[in-house]
């Protein structure tokens, strides 16, 4: 079965306008389709979290969406044009339809605030009407969901680990219920045990509550094995796009090829690697 | 067998303040291992399993609280000598950090030459530096030799780096975590660039990461280290193919692996649909 899109980008352009002009995303064509996990990979400064933020329409001066558009496709079937919105619609969508985990945001939370501070700052701010005992309910339900103890909410963030952070940030992006959540680099700066487990619990919650994933990392062989689908970009564009089998068994451009064989593989054989020393 | 850097019996132990109270943490715990030329020796774990500090101290930028670091059989005092300096070099995750801004590369490198080898004079200093630049690929050398730090990319600067720490002549090179602030693209060729020097100049490297894919293809050994201590040693297939600890087997699973392409997601649907009936 296919599924239906959920957020489309056409044609979109985005330049820096500094001196001289960036362009930093270049006539980008994006589909997320209801429920994917859809990787989006390249190196560090090929667009890839500048196009993330466009699709959330979150781009500061100097940047600037030159051309193209974006749009949500609601579930309950009305389209949505990201692009055009007004404020007060914009607050409105935001988290609620597309949440984003960002990157380093393990470090994003309030020192001076507990968990259960900011986590019910978000139903103060987007459902006023939930009352107090509701919303405790639900920001425990929402720890408890992301793996983490729900006694910890009292906790200040300098009393949890890096990963028990980074989960608290995916527990805020899940509390709305969003259809579609944007992930740049969620796990990178933690330990490769860790990663696995907060990687695991990201799946987990996509079968049970079936949001779509926009995930970006440089990291390729994570991204295959997790993926349904993958974009490869590369200054700006995207240089290919396709199922992750694809990706990984039958590339097409060439740079999707340098970039596999820029990490060796694991267990296989040794593919471009040479090795000193005594043989 | 031409000598080897040697570490024996290593400990290291941090005193941790918590209001009056205190408690030891150690962060090494009897670590012994050979590091032979012509050979590389890789240490991973995670953060805080000791393998950057095993680094300090070889370097002698920390103190063991006990054991012995040798150079050919023969104990090295507490201070770095510059006769140790000459033959054990390091090479830091860093290179942003690790190069200093208001230099020239050429300073850079000509400043270990001229501590090292007073008798060059500057002409045989220049030609050695663009000899020097040109053996890590900056080619042509005499282009690079007024630039400075922050014109170079990250990958330019970490080869920076490694010529520095072949400048002395050293026989020995301890690269902790030397590619993981690099673009993915260029952190083989890094890692390549390293290993060929190592086959031209019989080089004895202790490579430190936490990446087990590049551990396994640019060492000959492994050393496993989970909080302080060595858990697993072998040769490099042996260890990442057929782990026999529990942490290495842990590790192991936790590596992405493009091989295992929707497995995660076959399992955790089989784990719900268990979970649900």
């Amino acid at each position: 079965m296919t599924a239906a899109a959920v957020l489309t980008a056409r044609n979109v352009s985005i330049t820096y306008e500094v001196n001289p002009p960036v362009d930093a995303v270049r006539d980008v064509s994006l589909t997320l389709h209801r429920g994917e996990i859809l990787g989006l990979a390249g190196e560090s400064g090929c667009g890839k979290t500048t196009l993330a933020y466009g699709m959330n329409r979150l781009l500061k001066a100097p940047a600037v969406m030159t051309s193209g558009e974006v749009v949500f496709h609601d579930g309950d079937g009305t389209d949505i044009d990201v692009a055009t919105m007004d404020a007060e619609a914009l607050r409105r969508y935001r988290w609620s339809k597309v949440s984003m985990v960002f990157q380093g945001s393990m470090n994003s939370l309030n020192p001076v605030m507990n968990v259960r501070t900011q986590l019910q700052d978000v139903f103060t701010t987007h459902q006023p009407s939930l009352r107090r005992a509701g919303r405790d309910a639900r920001c425990a339900e929402l720890l408890d969901l992301v793996g983490v103890d729900p006694s910890r909410l009292s906790a200040f963030p300098h009393e949890l680990s890096g990963g028990m952070r980074q989960r608290v940030m995916i527990a805020m992006a899940l509390a709305l219920d969003p259809q579609v959540m944007i992930m740049d680099e969620p796990t990178t700066a933690l330990d490769v045990v860790v990663q696995r487990g907060i990687i695991r619990q990201i799946m987990r919650l996509r079968e049970r509550l079936g949001f779509a994933v926009v995930f970006i990392t440089h990291d390729l062989p994570l991204l295959i094995e997790i993926s349904d689908r993958i974009a490869i970009m590369r200054e700006g564009r995207i240089v290919e796009e396709g199922a992750a089998e694809q990706i990984y068994h039958a590339p097409q451009a060439d740079y999707t090829r340098h970039l596999l064989s820029s990490f060796p593989s694991l267990t296989g054989a040794r593919g471009a690697f040479v090795r000193g020393g005594a043989a | 067998m031409s000598g080897a850097l040697e570490v024996r019996g290593l400990n290291k132990d941090f005193r941790l303040r918590n209001g009056m109270a205190s408690t030891v943490l150690h962060a090494v715990a009897d670590v012994s291992f050979t590091v032979e030329p012509h050979r590389t020796v890789a240490l991973v774990g995670e953060s805080g399993s000791g393998k950057s500090t095993i680094a300090r101290i070889i370097a002698k930028l920390e103190t063991p609280t006990s054991g012995q670091v040798l150079l050919d059989g023969r104990p090295t005092p507490t201070r770095a000598t510059a006769d140790y300096r000459r033959q054990v070099q390091m090479v830091f995750q860093d290179p942003f950090a690790s190069l200093n801004p208001f230099h020239s590369i050429s300073h850079h490198i000509e400043r270990p030459l001229r501590i090292h080898h007073p008798e060059l004079s500057t002409q045989a200093v220049r030609e050695r530096v663009v000899e020097l630049l040109e053996r890590v690929q900056l080619t042509p050398g005499s282009a690079y030799l007024e630039r400075r730090p922050h014109e170079l990319s990250g990958g330019q600067r970490q080869r920076v780096a490694i010529a520095r720490a072949l400048a002395p002549g050293a026989r020995f090179v301890v690269a902790d975590e030397p590619v993981s602030m690099l673009d993915v693209s260029i952190r083989v060729d890094v890692l390549n660039l390293l290993a060929d020097l190592q086959r031209a100049e019989g080089l004895g490297v202790l490579y430190i990461t936490h990446d087990l894919a590049t551990a396994r293809h640019f060492s000959d050994e492994i050393l496993v280290m989970y909080r302080g201590s060595i858990v697993e040693r072998g040769r490099a297939d042996e260890v990442i193919l057929n782990p026999q600890h529990e942490y290495t087997k842990k590790l192991r699973e936790a590596a992405a692996d493009p091989d295992r392409l929707g497995e995660l997601r076959d399992e955790v649907r089989r784990e719900m649909a268990g979970g649900a009936a």
